[in-house]
């Protein structure tokens, strides 16, 4: 016998690495059948291609729009407002909470704010951000802060608030002031928390974006989207949400790269010292 | 010499349905070095107790008096070990020890070394950088107790700091941390429901009534040597058996 015995920890092993590979398989070959009957369905005339674009024309559309250089412009606008949005809405919004988390009282007062300005639909903010900022990339990123920022207050506020009480008791009995709280207990524990407003935010921060641009713009991917839209060209409209899904796609994959990395480091660093 | 000594302290608690007396004229003391155990019926104040001597609360009448001085807020001059570790996740072993030297801005050279010195005396050393993750619950307690002695606090509070292990873990671990204390010479206030604990750890025992807590006895431990020792006594079955009488009438 030259059968090759396998340990049922191998066997284990291998069952998990199958059950990955399924998966992944899964998930392409969804995206795969969808945009194989979209081609097919619209080549053979049951979808009119007119009204709901093609695979094979969005490629073209954007062959086309990437050649005249043009599209990276569009792509350069949005992806800046996007970024400086979310940058602002995390930095400020975060610099609140703290602010917040400092001051019982002020936090008391400013949570029926908190609650309303959370709920309230920020796009009924339109009209108002035009008058008060003009019609430019300012009303834009402001559009995208507005919406990000309520969250990340009200969410960095809560991580902060959930430091265990323990620690603080014991720094307390140590002589520690509220800044040594902060900064030895309730900022580390809130970095959890912190990770999953980044998350929440980058996905938000498109929302605004796109919003703002709808709004107002004369560049950007939204802008492209609307523009489309009123022409009726469904191929621009197409190619232009392709590349935003591709875009939000890859920055939430950046963010979570990051996130494993840090988790990683901290895991290697404890590690190796043992 | 009298370390500490508390005054007559009452204290009572206010909330919105009314007042609630927790500590009801509470006076004894604890010479330097002493070892002080206090036991009560559950939900009696002994807690509350450790909170006013650490100046976390403050007595509504009355006084504590630490090495002199009376106690009005946290000064760092106590150290408290509670009931579960709180060593803090993300920190190495190295830097949770130096918490109570950073919060009192004494991270100086010679004070670092001298918690690093009680590391390696009481063989955690080659876990200094480690995460407490990476430690047993036993190695945790004692590394919580080796934190508060690094700043070299003149009393050190000890609230149920047993409770949260197995019984067998629980019986090392109280061995091995009473044993660093009377090393290292502090004064010390423990607390605890479990009466067998007390009188094996202790010098001197003090009985609180229920609430609002009044000193009900004070009884001397007659037993010497390590708490093994103090177990396996045939005093103590006579010493327990006194406590509970106090505690039950």
């Amino acid at each position: 016998m030259k059968r090759k015995t396998i340990s049922p920890h191998e066997k284990y092993l291998l069952g998990v690495k199958k059950n990955k590979l399924i998966i992944k398989l899964w998930q392409f070959g969804i995206l795969a059948v969808i945009i194989g009957l979209w081609e097919l369905l619209t080549a053979v005339g049951v979808m009119d291609a007119f009204f709901t674009s093609s695979p094979s024309r969005i490629v073209t559309t954007f062959i086309d729009l990437a050649s005249g250089g043009e599209f990276f412009y569009h792509i350069g606008v949005t992806l800046l407002e996007c970024t400086v949005g979310f940058a602002i809405s995390m930095i400020l919004g975060s610099l609140i909470a703290v602010l917040l988390w400092l001051s019982t009282s002020a936090r008391k007062v400013a949570e029926p704010y908190l609650v309303v300005l959370n709920a309230l639909p920020k796009i009924a903010l339109g009209p108002l951000i035009i008058i008060w900022v003009g019609s430019g990339a300012k009303a834009i990123v402001l559009m995208a802060v507005l919406i990000c920022i309520i969250v990340t207050v009200i969410s960095v506020l809560e991580g902060l608030c959930s430091a265990a009480p323990d620690k603080l008791l014991l720094l307390r009995s140590m002589g520690a002031n509220r800044f040594q709280l902060l900064t030895l207990a309730v900022l580390p524990s809130a970095l959890p928390t912190f990770m999953s407003v980044i998350k929440i935010n980058v996905g938000l921060s498109w929302v605004g974006t796109i919003m703002g641009e709808y709004l107002v713009s004369g560049a950007g991917l939204g802008y492209l989207i609307v523009y489309g839209g009123q022409v009726f060209r469904t191929d621009l409209v197409m190619t232009a949400t392709v590349t935003l899904c591709v875009l939000a796609g890859g920055m939430y994959g950046l963010t979570a790269l990051a996130e494993k990395l840090i988790k990683r480091r901290n895991k290697k660093r404890s590690a190796s010292q043992v | 010499m009298e370390m500490l000594t508390l005054d007559d302290v009452y204290l009572s608690y206010h909330t919105k349905s009314g007042e609630t007396e927790a500590l009801g004229g509470i006076s004894f003391s604890a010479k330097s070095g002493e070892f002080i155990s206090l036991v009560g019926p559950s939900g009696c104040g002994k807690t509350t107790v450790l909170s006013v001597i650490a100046g976390l609360l403050k007595p509504t009448s009355g006084s504590v008096i630490l090495d002199g001085k009376t106690v009005s807020a946290p000064s760092g001059n106590v150290g408290y070990m509670l009931q579960k570790d709180t060593l803090f996740e993300w920190l190495s072993i190295e830097k949770n020890v130096q918490l109570g030297l950073k919060v009192r801005k004494m991270l100086t050279p010679e004070n670092k070394a001298y918690a690093h010195s009680l590391l390696e005396k009481y063989g955690l050393k080659e876990f200094a950088h480690s995460l407490p993750a990476q430690l047993s619950g036993g190695m945790r307690q004692r590394v919580a107790l080796i934190r508060t002695l690094a700043f070299r606090p003149k009393v050190l509070l000890l609230d149920e700091p047993f409770s949260a292990l197995d019984y067998q873990t629980r019986l090392d671990v109280a061995t091995s941390v009473t044993g660093i204390i009377r090393e290292e010479g502090v004064t010390t206030v423990l607390v605890t429901h479990d009466v067998t604990e007390a009188c094996s750890l202790g010098d001197r025992v003090v009985v609180l009534s229920p609430r609002p807590a009044k000193v009900r006895k004070v009884l001397d431990v007659p037993l010497k040597g390590d708490p093994e020792e103090r177990r396996n006594d045939t005093r103590m079955n006579c010493l327990v058996s006194e406590i509970w009488k106090e505690l039950k009438t």
